[in-house]
Formats: structure tokens, sequence, C-alpha cells
């Protein structure tokens, strides 16, 4: 059942458009209906190869030799691909946007980070010859410690798991281990309120399980090109991380996609595209890559797990007055965009509610798992469970009806978000008001008289007077200087694909030796002042204050990035 | 041994598009010499209804009916440059690009239309149904196949429109995370009742009540299907859905649909949904995006229940029925919340 309820924010439309809001058929719905919309796997060449990957057995590992000769002459075999072949064997997806440092390999070479990882392709007539060459080939590997828990990977001593981050976080702005929010002075208002209300929230990885898996088919075209036939969620993405790794100029690659089984966020890795046109130049014939369901679950990137802790400090009349977050994203062994959702994840804190005092400390963790991705609500799913579970535990906690708790404490038109920009076109305490009615759960005259558009701005609308800042878990020797950053305009026609060379050169992979932390890690320090949030509420002496007037001018788009390509 | 029902309520909001912005999104938009137009993008349409939604935006902006545009999507050398088909971004990073071709494209048409009937183009308007005439005066009137014609068989004009839609990539701030992290936000309320059997620890989603405010409701239909089968992925995430069921050992990792649990037919719950539309002032005609943030109320509301109905916090996602005896047997029984 459902309705459109038309009476509401009537003066901010016209309702009156010819196609706009129509429920319309659509357009592919026929072919889709009938089984004749085509797919990347509806492109079976002739003389079709096929490519499948010998995977790690083990969660860490050096790769002490690889020896492929029975697997090279074993029958239907084309082609072993090996680190060695992989043109560029480092990248990560969001160097596209010059975020973050490129630290993942197509085929891993001097050790494995995870369960399933990548060390050698094979490329045959069959999936079947895949798959009986694998079994023949060889690898010694030496098992490393490894961790699978995101607060234990962050301790002094824990087995280093990604060469290019080895204290195992992400490096925001070039500063700090995780990223920072503060609105406010958050333990001077957890002092003044009458209760403090602490929970821990975990969830697990889950699987995107689209029905299509993902997969590529590359060909040979014509003029020394090559067509391929993606299931893509990224058609850019994928080409440019394609033409990156494989050094070659982006128009020579033909890339069609557009009609996809379903995504929700496991289809923007890029994985398949490289890697089935690497086997295509290989070989000069037609190679297909595609994932089996297995492979799907548990080699595929999942929805990361994240683990958060929420301390609120909230009044007897259900005024929520500071909020408090740890967060922890477990990014698995590689970035893919983890960095990128904990930053979108941190514009979103606390949540829709009108907050005056909030902070956050949210880390980008790597640990011997299957790389995390995005999936449907990526950054926001996993903290407005916590946020939201929490909000009824502040209101089992002081007596209040759980929906009037959220219609008091909701942000409205004009209100001043914890990320400093004012909040427009909301509609939080209508979805309330509409849901109490249809599920007859009873609120206050007063909370149904409420509105998103009466009552915010004004006190709501400023910036706390002063906000209590900190450096805590600033990378010694990291600062604009010691790093060469210059804050830089933004440049917002930045060419994102030339035609040759494919990208700005990038240092060459070198990865650590051993488990010893990789060159220029003793400049970093672990992340020993990382909170150990403790079931009891203990305030902590508040930081120093500085005024927001007197805080640095904010940095400009390079910062963002923490670590520019150099 | 009993059953015992709970309700629980959950409110989100949603940032729509890449976060930060920096994602731009392009769109070309042609003509055929009788007035039939294409839209070509590199957008991917995952079953969503990318194609279906830019077209109905291409057609209001055109001021032709639908049937007239024809979407291609995603072909790297005809479609210009997308970010992709994520971050609910598809209808509000896209749609606004649709327009801003078709826009162009249009003022082409009703150029060569002006100079057809000889009036000012300033003065034409187009009627929806293939139609261009004078404000006012409907007799003098082209037909938008005659007015592309004519562009291009008489008047050399091409009939088309570029267009790309761009949020600026905004700063952060290391210190105080000061952001511009997105332009608009959708919302949405949930309540859920359930059922908690104290034997089992299964738990029985009974009835969804929601409210969903997504901007404007640019097809009706495809709303629907967004609400209704993500709130199902929200469901299936708040109870069965992981790939590490001990996280974070990886102990009975899932392999296939026999050992990765999601709810089946008979588990699906009535949902009854009212649909709330404040149109975003920078979306295409007030559009957001309703695809991810449909799920997320759900997950909350379905751990707030549980503990109204037998009194045991479950904080770690999927509550299992494992955790659901642990937790009951944790606290000596069910204790039961006030219903509300």
């Amino acid at each position: 059942m459902i309705e459109f309820r038309k009476e509401y924010f009537a003066d901010e439309r016209d309702d009156n458009l010819n196609e706009i809001g129509k429920p319309t058929q659509r357009q592919d719905m026929l072919g889709h209906v009938t089984g004749r919309s085509p797919y990347f796997d509806d492109h079976l060449f002739d003389g079709l190869l096929h490519l499948k990957c010998l995977r790690s057995p083990h969660h860490h590992a050096r790769i002490r030799s690889v020896d492929t000769s029975e697997a090279e002459r074993m029958p239907g075999v084309k082609k072993v691909i090996r680190a060695r072949d992989v043109p560029l064997n480092l990248n990560t997806l969001l160097s596209l946007m010059d975020f973050g440092l490129d630290d993942e390999p197509m085929l891993a070479d001097k050790k494995v980070c995870y369960v399933g990882e990548p060390v050698v392709a094979v490329v045959a007539e069959t999936e079947r010859a895949c798959f009986d060459a694998i079994a023949k080939i060889r690898v010694d590997y030496e098992v490393l410690p490894h961790v699978l828990d995101v607060e234990e990977a962050i301790k002094p001593g824990a087995p280093s798991v990604n060469p290019t981050y080895p204290t195992n976080t992400f490096l925001y702005h070039e500063k700090y281990d995780h990223q920072k929010l503060r609105f406010g002075d958050v333990e001077a208002a957890l002092r003044q309120a009458d209760h403090v209300v602490e929970g821990r929230y975990q969830m697990s990885p889950i699987e995107q399980a689209p029905t299509e898996t993902c997969g590529a088919i590359a060909a040979p075209e014509t003029n020394n090109r090559f067509v391929v036939y993606t299931s893509t969620q990224a058609l850019f993405f994928s080409l440019g991380t394609a033409a990156k790794m494989l050094k070659v100029s982006s128009n020579r690659l033909h890339f069609i996609g557009g009609t996809v089984g379903g995504g929700f966020g496991g289809k923007v890795d890029s994985i398949h595209e490289p890697m089935a046109i690497l086997g295509c130049m290989l070989t000069g014939k037609p190679v297909r890559y595609a994932w089996d369901r297995e492979e799907e679950m548990q080699v595929g990137a999942p929805r990361g797990a994240e683990r958060w802790y929420i301390t609120d400090g909230v009044m007897n009349d259900g005024r929520i007055i500071a909020r408090k977050f740890t967060g922890y994203f477990d990014s698995g062994a590689y970035t893919r965009l983890s960095s990128y959702a904990i930053i979108k994840g941190t514009g979103h804190l606390p949540g829709p509610y009108t907050i005056p005092n909030v902070s956050s400390d949210v880390y980008c963790v790597f640990t011997n798992r299957t790389p995390a991705t995005a999936m449907r609500g990526f950054g926001i799913t996993g903290v407005d469970f916590s946020i939201e579970a929490h909000m009824d535990k502040v209101a089992s906690k002081i007596g209040m009806n759980p929906i009037e708790l959220r219609i008091l404490n909701s942000y409205r038109d004009g209100d001043m978000k914890a990320h400093r920009r004012l909040a427009k076109n909301t509609a939080l305490i209508e979805c309330c008001q509409v849901v109490a009615e249809k599920a007859k759960w009873k609120i206050g005259n007063e909370y149904k008289a409420m509105s998103s558009l009466k009552g915010g701005g004004g006190e709501r609308a400023l910036i706390p007077a002063h906000t209590a800042i900190d450096q805590k878990g600033m990378v010694r020797g990291s600062g604009s200087s010691s790093f060469g950053y210059q804050p830089q305009p933004y440049v917002p026609s930045t060419p994102t694909f030339p035609s040759t060379p494919a990208f700005p050169s990038v240092p060459a992979y070198t990865p650590a030796a051993s488990s010893s932390p990789a060159p220029g890690a003793s400049e970093r320090r672990p992340a020993e002042n990382a909170p150990t949030p403790s079931s009891t509420y203990t305030p902590t002496p508040s930081q120093p204050a500085t005024p927001v007037e007197q805080r640095p001018a904010v940095n400009r788009f390079s910062s963002i990035s923490g670590l520019r390509r150099r | 041994m009993t059953l015992h029902r709970g309700r629980g309520f959950a409110s989100i909001n949603y940032p729509i598009g890449m976060n930060l912005g920096g994602d731009p999104s392009q769109a070309l938009v042609h003509s055929n010499p009788d007035g039939k137009f294409m839209v070509a993008l590199s957008s991917i349409d995952l079953g969503q209804g990318m194609k279906s939604v830019t077209r109905q935006i291409a057609a209001e902006t055109l001021g032709i009916p639908v049937e007239d545009v024809y979407v291609d999507t995603a072909d790297s050398d005809t479609g210009p440059h997308c970010m992709g088909s994520f971050a609910s971004r598809g209808t509000h990073r896209v749609g606004n690009a649709v327009i801003a071709a078709a826009r162009e494209a249009r003022s082409v048409m009703m150029e060569a239309a002006a100079q057809e009937l000889e009036v000012n183009p300033d003065d034409l308007v187009t009627d929806g149904k293939g139609n261009i005439h004078v404000k006012g005066a409907p007799s003098k009137s082209i037909t938008t196949a005659a007015a592309c014609g004519a562009a291009q068989f008489k008047q050399g004009r091409t009939v088309s429109g570029r267009g790309i839609f761009l949020v600026p990539l905004s700063d952060v701030d290391p210190d105080t995370g000061e952001m511009t992290p997105v332009t608009c936000f959708a919302h949405a309320a949930m309540v859920v009742d359930i059922d908690v059997d104290d034997e089992t620890g299964e738990v029985t989603v009974i009835e969804m009540n929601s409210a969903y405010e997504v901007g404007r409701a640019l097809n009706p239909r495809l709303v629907e299907q967004q609400l209704i089968g993500g709130a199902w992925m929200g469901m299936s995430h708040a109870l069965w859905e992981t790939t590490e069921p001990y996280y974070p050992d990886r102990i009975h990792g899932p392999v296939d649909f026999n050992e990765y649990l999601m709810p089946g037919p008979g588990d699906i719950a009535p949902h009854h949904i009212s649909v709330l539309e404040r149109p975003a002032p920078d979306g295409p005609f007030g559009g957001k995006g309703p695809g991810e943030m449909c799920a997320n109320p759900v997950l909350p509301a379905v751990a707030n229940a549980v503990f109204n109905a037998v009194g045991v916090r479950i904080d770690e996602l999927p509550i299992t029925p494992e955790k659901v005896l642990r937790g009951i047997a944790a606290i000596g029984g069910p204790q039961p919340q006030p219903k509300w």
C-alpha cells in the first residue's frame, strides 16, 4: 500500500507537469520481461577465453615463490598472468579523484593480505581448464601473523596489513590518523547533562548480492582498440582504472555497459575490466572474467563492518545537549572506498537532530580481510542503525515517548548543523507525524503541531561560541610544511582522462619486504592515543579551547585526500 | 513457548549524491530529422530506472511526449562522462545534466519553429503533445517534427544540446570537520511491528508503516518499487544477512544462497507507505533520490522492536535467533516493555 500525501509541502510544488510525476512504464520493461535485454554476459564471442585466479588461502602470508611451469603446459591454457605482467600493478580506486594513495595490486606479488586475494591469473579455453591449471600452480607461502579486529589492528605492535599504510589506518589530511568532527564542547556539556547514555554498536559485513555477478568481457577491436562489455556501475571509473593500470590511452578503450543486473554498490570496484583487457592484450583473443557466486560472496568486496561508540548527554526534558562518536570502519586489506565513506558519515553526524555539542573520531582501519566497498547507504547505514538504536535507549532512560523524543530534537529549516552549514529543505518532523498517525502511535498535541518550517534558526543557527579542538591522533612529522604540502585552489575542470600518457607518473610499487614497517613508517606514530571507550562514563579534562575565529583558514580541496600522489 | 509482540520506531535523513560533490555527470541530447530525440549518457541502469527517469526529465524539458525520447546508457564512445550510478546520485546529478542538455536542444527547436512561423521564439510554447504554438493562439502552430525537420534540412541547425551538472567539491577542515557535504537530504520515519518467539529466538516482521520524504516523486511507480524493495533489504539486513556471521572471526562464511540467508516470500510483511514530497531546490524538478535511504530506518526500528518485545538490546547486526536467545537468557527471561 502506497499513498502520496500531496497536502504536505504543496505550495512548494507545481503538480501540473506533462511527464514528471506520471507513472510511466519503464523504457526497458519489454526487454526485461521477455528476457531479451542484453547484459555483459550476452556477448559471447567466437573463441572466447576465460580467466580465473589462484587465490590466497591465508589471511596474511609472504609469497616466497610461485611455480607455474606445470600449469602452463596444461591443455587449453593460453596464458598464465603474474604480477610482473601488469603494467602498473598498484592502484586505489579514488586516485581518479586524487583521493588517497595507490595501495592495492591487481595480482599479489610479495605478499597476500587476505584470504581470497588473487595471486596468479590463468587464461584458458574453458573455466574448467582454468581451474585444472590453477590446481597445478605451486605457491610457497610463509604465513605471517594477521589481525581481523579493528581495535586490535590499531594497537601498537599489531601486524602491519597494508604496506602503503603501515600502521593500519588511513591518513586524513596529511595530519591525523582519523577524521575529526568538532562542534562545541562535548565534554563540558556531558558534565552538565542530567543523564549520560552510552552504547556500542556493530554491523557485520553484508553482501550486495546482485542477481548478475560482477564481470567483464574484453575483445580486440579493429584499429588497435579494445571493446569491453561490463557490469560496472560506473563506466568511467572502470575505464579510467583500466587505462591507468594497463598504461593505455583511455580512447583506445570502448566500454559498453549500462544495463546491469543489480549493483547495490558492489560493481564500482573495477576489478574485472582491467584483468579481462590484460588477458585480451596478452592473448589477442576475447577474454571473459566473471565471478561465480562463491567469489561474489567471499572475494567480492562487501559492505564493510562498522563499529560505533556513542555517548549522549541528555536533559530530563528530552533535549540532547551533547553527542560523542567514535567509529571504526573495517576497510579490509585495502582502501577501496572506505576512507571516503568516513567523510560522508562524518558530514552526516549527529543524524537528523540539532544538538549543540557534537564530536566524532572515525578511523578507517586496515585488517586482514576481504576489502570492503560501497553498498546502498554507504557511510550512513551503519551509523544510522547506531544512532537510532541509541535514541531508543535515550528514550527508555528518561521515560519519554520515542517519537516525541525525535520530534523534540529534530533539525529544522535554518538550524546550524555540526559540519557548520545551515539546514534547509528539512522534513523529518513531518515524516514522524505521518507515521505516528498511520501506526496509531499516540503523540502529544504539542508534537503534532511542530513543523520543520517553524522554530528553527535564531539561536539554533549559531555556531557555538567556542569549540574544543585537540590534536589527538596527529601523525608525527605531519603538517603542511613537512610534507611539502601547500594549499592549492580547487581547479574545477581538471582533465580526468588525458589521452596520453593516461596518468601522471606514479612511484613504482615497492611492497615491504617483510612485516617490518615500510620506509616512512618511522615518521608515523601508532594510534596509541586512539580512544578505548570504557563502559562507564568518565569525564576527561577538556582540551585547550581555540576560539573558532582563531583557527586557520579551511584548507582547500587538496587537503581532502590527506595523501596526494606526488 | 510464547510469541511476544513488539513495536519499534526509527527516523533518519539521507544525503543525496556523492559526498563533498566534485562528481560531474554529462548528457548529450539530439533530434532526428522527424523530431524524435535521443539522450546519450554513460550512466548506468541497474534496474533502478535510470533510463526511464531521465527519459521523463528530457521529455518534460523538451516539451514533447515521452514516447518521442529514448535514452541510451553507457557507451563510452558516444555517452559523455558520468561518475556512475551510486550514492543516490543518478536522479539528482544526471537528471540535472539532462535538463541542461534538453534546454539547449529545445531552444534550437523553438528558434527553428519561430523562423518557420515568422514569430518571436519567446512567444512560443510547447503543448507536450508534439506541437509548438504561439502563446494564446493555438491555431498558429507547427509540429515538433516539422520544426526539427526544418532546422536540419532548411535552416542548417543542429537540434542538439550538451549538459553537465557539477556540485563543486567541498573542502574539509581536518580539525573541525567543517565541510559542505551535500546539497539536499531525503527523510524517513518508520514503525515496525514484530513477533519474537522466546523458544526459537526467531523474529517475524508483522507489519511496517513508513513515511518517506523523497523530494518530488518524478515517477511514482519507480519510487514505489524503490521503497518497497529497499525496505525489504533493510529488514533483511536487520535479521538475516552477513558474509561473516561471527565477525570478526571469518568462520562460517556463506558461499551461496543456501547459506547466505535472506527473507523469502513468506517472510515479507505488509508495508504501508506514505510518500511526502518536499522538492529539493537544486534537484531536477525537485527530485532527490529514494534509492539508498529507504533501507536505513528498518534496521534500527527492528532492533528497537525486539527490545520492546522481550527487553533485550541487540546492538550487533544481524539479529539472529542465536543472539535473541542468548540475550533473553542473559536477562533471565523475556521482559516485555510498555507498548506505545
